[in-house]
């Protein structure tokens, strides 16, 4: 009923006045509002709108962290556009974050359908379905690196007894990320959890009419759950790759970019570059156009949403002015 | 406005008829079978951890490798623990993590009552200006972060792990204040006129009423500060101050053969993670849905 409270909030507000003229309980209000806002107002200026800025100046400079910071203009980006390991990172970063997020949605569409099924035991598959996500973190990281062994591996071990010899996974060029992009997959649980609300809000009346016109389960599926989820998939598309394509962390502690390079993902090289090569200005400008790339990419995305995203809020909306 | 929150059923119904009646008696066979084998794929790599964790070392990398150890070594749990101190690392994680949850709960929960409830000229530049940087990428902020902490000296000290904490984070202030907009605001207008100032309204109505966000919060604070990887590894130099990732991740370094060991501690790291989740679930659950969908 948020609606409705909203209203209510709209219409109990005072009749519009000139803005200068506050009213003595108003005037406390805000300076409350602002009070109340202040660790977060301070902490947005130290860790996060000053940080930004900082970090946009400083990708215009030539700044070794021990040698303290020289104006290089745009020199920074014309270096960055020249790098081979700039482009490869990318290529790297595009191809996990399209696998996981192709992946990472379709797999955990199906477990939450499945999740949403009246079955015994519900609690139990939901509890063991989302748990590796909560638990995601180096420990896993390691747990991956033994059940991804070329030799020893769970996973070699499994296909050796079916006669299958398996790849050398995180050790082969071709695999390392393949491997990653199943690592993340096991970890995807709270996208799930997430389809798993979403399905729970579709109406029930919309399947009792698709029965009625004698619709089967695949029927209902494409035509009633695919576009009542499509919002949600959306969301999840988004939110799922603008996650994947900063995520380096576990990659750092796998494989650390190997092998030849491979694995080297766009915030691991500037991890690399800040911290290891002490480069500064330049780690800072490939920061910002990886924040380019991820703008571009979510207003893309966003444009072909209008085409297969559709929203329920039209109807609704004329469905609460009967009720009014 | 829900026009109704019924579970959907997407299977089909069981009809009269014999042959719709053995259509559902498959479709419930499919359920289940689907169930289990995924149930199968998430746990079999957590026991594959157990099991590794109690061979002896020289069956970790036996050929042909096998499941089960042949002598269960449960000192491999010991050994591990005190092959670094250990003991150190999860007493430091323990420092940083609980300052940083009691850290977000409080600067956390201020900022999203004025976002829920207080009217003020701004608030929607300044809860725009919050979500803003939420999705800006967190790349760009370490450096500026770094240099600005080490500049201050705190480089190798917990202040930068915790510091941040206590200054809001717009993720958990933006969970928070969902949950406070559903909260009927007849409530704390009832107490507004009885002539309780806004803390109290805070502390007295919406904090109780918030119960299941504010757990939602700080499990998801204690989950992330514990597996904080990046922070710890930046700014933590001398290996008394190492959280136990950290004490993991140099195990690992080190000690790359000793992998049964390296098991018996990871999974000594993630059983509170366990214990809590399996405690408090469906806070988890409600944390998710609520920064996820509910917008």
């Amino acid at each position: 009923m948020q609606l409705t409270t909203e209203k209510v909030a709209l219409l109990s507000k005072p009749a519009p006045r000139r803005r200068s003229k506050l009213g003595r309980l108003e005037r406390r209000e805000e300076r409350m509002f602002y009070l109340f806002i202040l660790p977060w107002l301070i902490g947005f200026i130290f860790f996060g709108g000053g940080p930004i800025i900082a970090s946009a100046v400083m990708s215009f400079t030539n700044w070794q962290l021990l040698a303290g910071p020289k104006w290089t203009g745009l020199g920074n980006y014309v270096q960055l556009f020249q790098d081979p390991l700039f482009y490869l990172t990318l290529k790297n970063t595009l191809y996990y974050g399209g696998g996981t997020v192709v992946i990472g949605v379709m797999t955990s569409f199906l477990q939450a359908l499945l999740l949403n099924q009246r079955v015994h035991g519900q609690a139990f598959f939901r509890t063991v379905f989302y748990l590796p996500s909560v638990i995601a973190g180096i420990a896993t990281a390691f747990l991956w690196l033994n059940i991804f062994h070329p030799d020893f591996g769970l996973i070699n071990t499994v296909l050796g007894v079916f006669g299958i010899q398996g790849p050398g996974w995180v050790t082969s060029e071709y695999w390392v990320i393949p491997s990653l992009i199943i690592m993340s997959t096991w970890s995807g649980g709270s996208t799930m959890i997430i389809y798993l609300a979403g399905l729970q809000n579709i109406p029930a009346h919309l399947y009792e009419a698709a029965s009625i016109d004698g619709a089967g389960w695949w029927s209902k599926f494409w035509n009633v759950t695919v576009p009542m989820m499509s919002p949600v998939i959306f969301f999840n598309v988004v939110t799922g790759f603008i996650g994947s394509l900063q995520a380096f962390t576990l990659i750092l502690i796998m494989t650390n970019g190997a092998p030849a390079n491979a694995s080297l993902v766009y915030g691991l090289y500037i991890y690399r570059q800040a911290f290891q090569y002490f480069n500064i200005g330049y780690a800072s400008a490939l920061a910002w156009v990886l924040f380019v790339i991820i703008m571009v990419i979510t207003l893309v995305q966003l444009y072909l949403a209008k085409h297969w995203v559709y929203y329920e809020g039209e109807i609704q909306r004329r469905e609460i002015r009967y009720e009014a | 406005m829900r026009l109704s929150i019924e579970q959907p059923r997407i299977e089909v119904g069981p009809h009269p008829g014999q042959n719709a009646r053995m259509a559902y008696v498959l479709h419930k066979i499919m359920v289940y079978a689907l169930l289990i084998l995924g149930s199968v794929l998430f746990i079999l790599p957590f026991m594959w951890m157990l099991t590794t964790a109690l061979k002896p070392s020289n069956e970790v990398f036996a050929f042909p490798p096998q499941f089960f150890p042949t002598t269960f070594l449960w000192q491999n749990f010991v050994l591990g623990w005190t092959v670094l101190p250990f003991t150190q690392y999860l007493i430091n994680t323990l420092i940083i993590t609980t300052a940083a949850v009691i850290g977000n709960m409080i600067s956390c929960a201020l900022p999203a009552y004025a976002f829920a409830r207080l009217r003020a000229r701004g608030r929607g530049i300044f809860l725009i200006l919050m979500l803003a940087t939420m999705m800006i990428p967190s790349e760009i902020t370490l450096v500026p972060t770094f240099v600005l902490f080490s500049k201050a000296g705190l480089v190798n000290t917990f202040w930068p792990l915790i510091l941040p904490a206590w200054f809001g984070y717009p993720f958990f202030i933006f969970m928070l204040r969902q949950f406070f907009m559903t909260i009927p605001k007849e409530l704390d207008d009832a107490a507004r006129i009885e002539g309780a100032s806004h803390l109290r309204v805070l502390w007295s109505i919406i904090l109780p009423l918030s119960r299941p966000a504010l757990a939602a919060l700080a499990i998801f604070s204690f989950v992330g500060n514990r597996n904080n990887l990046l922070a710890p590894l930046i700014y933590l130099r001398s290996s008394d101050k190492f959280t136990i990732v950290l004490g993991l991740n140099l195990f690992h370094g080190q000690y790359v053969t000793y992998y049964n060991q390296l098991m018996a501690v990871s999974i000594l790291t993630l059983l509170p993670i366990i214990i809590i989740f399996f405690i408090a679930q469906k806070y988890f659950i409600r944390g998710v849905t609520l920064t996820g969908m509910n917008g």
